[in-house]
């Protein structure tokens, strides 16, 4: 099997394949002598050559991240059939969303539909947690759209509005 | 010795609580909200009744429903914890009332504490040395005019009624002073219902020391020694340590007898802290020794949350102390008996997110790996599988590190906080890494702005993280290759569901049978 992983930006090949139970392993073409245990979901023990290593994995807010001792990376396996992979590409022109960070409640919106906003200007402020938070614009441009209203519950990664 | 106690309180605290009565044989009574009732401190008590909605007022902050469950239960006492009810005195008096113990200090002694003010007012009687201020709420803007240019820019603005950082203003300049003054007085307003604002004379950078004590019924009371709390972000602690790098003995001795006549001056009985600003009370002033100087701030009439670094370093149980004192026994010490062993610090374990200006972090925790070992306490409310609501304050977890001195002590915490992980949600556990590394935390060079200062750093790149990412690039392959092959293995009945286990990695659909849970 073959897989296109980018960890923290930076893209991997790997190639991998299982011989009875031992696994060989190619990174970017280059041979590395792996060994494998899943010691429970979600935790990998790890050798490389004789290096040891205990990966955590997770997915936070639709975000897949493995953990290497407390080294956090974010992590994403390639593909190609994925819409969300090409959608990133394209990500800095067009429209963008703006995504609840966490799971709350609207209580402000500050801008109206077509208004105009400017990188980092509060548009939404969602609480929770007692808290409240501003969610800002990641771009200049124009709100497009907002698809939530004061008092509406959201859930971690709703789309709360979108800048064009 | 009581029977049955009732906390009235949920997370952490309510399960230290219910430890300790486990240990000295009382039998735990637990609340809970709509929310709560997967809560672990639900899990340990031995009887556990709902109270309500998920909103404070509605369930932990209502004196009525709680009151009712005493009643229910047959609870002889109810214990607090921090937060919620713990320094209300209408509380303490309606426990009176209902003929069941409150495990703390009297109703009076709470107000006579409770008002920013009045403390400051008790206190300057019983000479104890106070930041330069008012000790009443400033009645008009001309007013506060005059008393911030007496004592001198820059002031402090604060809520008489206040707490957590609200109604709080720093006054740099006469032309700030209108605006913050309204600002801080409608913060507190909304925040306590009590617009009441005094000025006092701002320490900048001041250290945030607090002294333990402990008061038994029958007028013994002790001092058990201090906490340095200046590891703070937007006036909320995050890292207390015990005992503080920069008392001596000496300094101690003083600070602790300081506290003992507030607690007298207030009638106070039980456990609660008296808070101290360490520092100088104008920047370049000439003092031989600024960081001796000290000055009464406010006391706490509860069980902080940090009480555990303290109960490290003496030996003492508070929480088994406390239930002692509440049920008529005397300070089973004296002041002679206690001493001080060690060096603890804690961590405040936050679902909140790092990356996005420590915004709170609610969800479900999908993993838990917790750290022990030698030197290692940890009081935790949180368990794998749990979803931390998005209604409370999100502490999840307090995790302590003892050695014989402060550098064992922060080798271990640190070693532990590698050990800890916690996934599903986002937490403050890097910044612990980052701080308990840093030169100056190292250095005992503390004071409230360090963690401010810090913050504004770059954080130092880990020269480990290129092969690190290797080795998470191969566990990437290899989670989605064992996933898949584990799914399909499962599935085998099911054609359609192994073919598609094969066709997408493993994580994808996991995500999409968690969305359908």
């Amino acid at each position: 099997m073959t897989y296109d992983v980018t960890i923290n930006g930076k893209n991997y090949r790997l190639e991998l394949t299982r011989d009875a139970d031992r696994w060989s392993c190619r990174v970017d073409g280059r041979a590395v002598e792996v060994d494998a245990v899943l010691a429970r979901p979600d935790v990998l023990s790890l050798r490389i050559g004789s290096l040891a290593y205990e990966v955590k994995y997770e997915r936070v807010a639709g975000e897949t991240y493995l953990s290497v001792g407390s080294e956090r990376f974010a992590t994403e396996v390639g593909d190609p059939r994925s819409l969300r992979g090409r959608a990133r590409a394209v990500d800095d022109q067009g429209p963008k969303k703006l995504t609840a960070p966490m799971p709350g409640k609207v209580v402000r919106v500050l801008v109206s539909q077509g208004a105009e906003v400017e990188a980092g200007a509060g548009v939404l402020v969602v609480e929770a947690m007692k808290m409240q938070n501003e969610i800002k614009s990641p771009k200049k441009g124009t709100i497009q759209k907002i698809l939530v209203n004061a008092g509406t519950a959201v859930n971690a990664g709703d789309v709360l509005a979108i800048v064009e | 010795m009581f029977k049955k106690i009732l906390i009235a309180n949920r997370g952490e605290i309510a399960v230290r609580v219910i430890r300790a009565c486990h240990e000295m044989g009382i039998a735990a009574v637990a609340v809970y909200s709509d929310v709560d009732r997967a809560a672990l401190h639900v899990r340990k008590a031995d009887e556990a009744y709902p109270i309500g909605p998920a909103a404070a007022a509605e369930s932990y902050l209502n004196i009525a429903k709680i009151l009712d469950v005493a009643a229910r239960s047959g609870a002889d006492a109810i214990h607090p914890g921090y937060g919620f009810l713990s320094e209300n005195a209408k509380f303490a008096r309606a426990c009176v009332d209902a003929g069941v113990k409150f495990i703390g200090p009297t109703a009076a002694a709470m107000d006579a504490m409770g008002s920013k003010t009045r403390a400051r007012q008790a206190m300057e009687r019983a000479g104890v040395p106070l930041v330069p201020g008012t000790s009443r709420g400033v009645e008009s803007f001309a007013q506060a005019e005059e008393v911030a240019g007496r004592i001198g820019y820059p002031v402090m603005l604060k809520a008489a009624a206040g707490g957590g950082g609200k109604g709080m203003r720093l006054v740099h300049a006469p032309e700030d002073l209108k605006s913050s003054l309204e600002g801080a007085r409608s913060e507190a307003e909304r925040s306590f219902g009590d617009s009441e604002v005094y000025i006092e004379k701002a320490i900048l950078n001041p250290r945030h020391i607090e002294m333990q004590v402990l008061a038994d019924e029958h007028g013994n009371t002790v001092y058990l020694g201090e906490r340095e709390c200046s590891i703070q972000r937007r006036h909320q602690k995050v890292v207390e340590e015990a005992p503080s790098p920069v008392v001596d003995p000496e300094m101690r001795r003083r600070m602790g007898e300081v506290a003992v006549r507030v607690a007298q001056a207030a009638g106070y009985t039980n456990a609660g802290t008296v808070e101290f600003l360490v520092g100088e009370t104008s920047k370049g002033s000439q003092s031989k020794d600024p960081q001796n100087n000290f000055y009464f701030l406010e006391m706490n009439t509860r069980l902080q949350v940090e009480h555990p670094v303290t109960e490290l370093i003496t030996g003492l149980d508070l929480v088994h102390l406390q239930i002692r004192i509440a049920a008529g026994e005397r300070l089973p010490f004296t002041q002679q008996d206690v001493k001080i062993r060690g060096h603890a610090i804690e961590c405040r374990v936050y679902a909140e997110d790092p990356d996005n200006n420590y915004f709170p972090s609610p969800g479900k925790i999908t993993l838990l790996l917790q750290p022990s070992g030698p030197g290692i306490r940890r009081d935790s409310g949180m368990y794998e599988g749990w979803t931390v609501p998005m209604d409370y304050d999100p502490l999840l977890a307090k995790l302590i590190g003892y050695g014989t001195d402060r550098d064992q002590a922060i080798s271990r915490l640190t070693r532990a906080l590698d050990e800890y992980f916690i996934g599903g949600i986002k937490t403050n556990l890097s910044l612990f890494r980052r701080i308990l590394r840093h030169p100056d935390f190292q250095a005992a060079k503390l004071d409230t702005g360090f963690l401010d200062r810090m913050l504004k750093e770059i954080s130092p790149a880990n020269p480990k993280t290129e092969s690190t990412a290797e080795a998470a690039a191969i566990a990437a392959a290899l989670f989605t290759a064992l996933g898949a092959s584990a799914q399909e293995a499962r599935s085998q009945p099911n054609g359609a569901a192994a073919r598609d286990a094969n066709a997408t990695p493993n994580w994808k659909s996991t995500a999409r049978r968690e969305a359908l849970r």
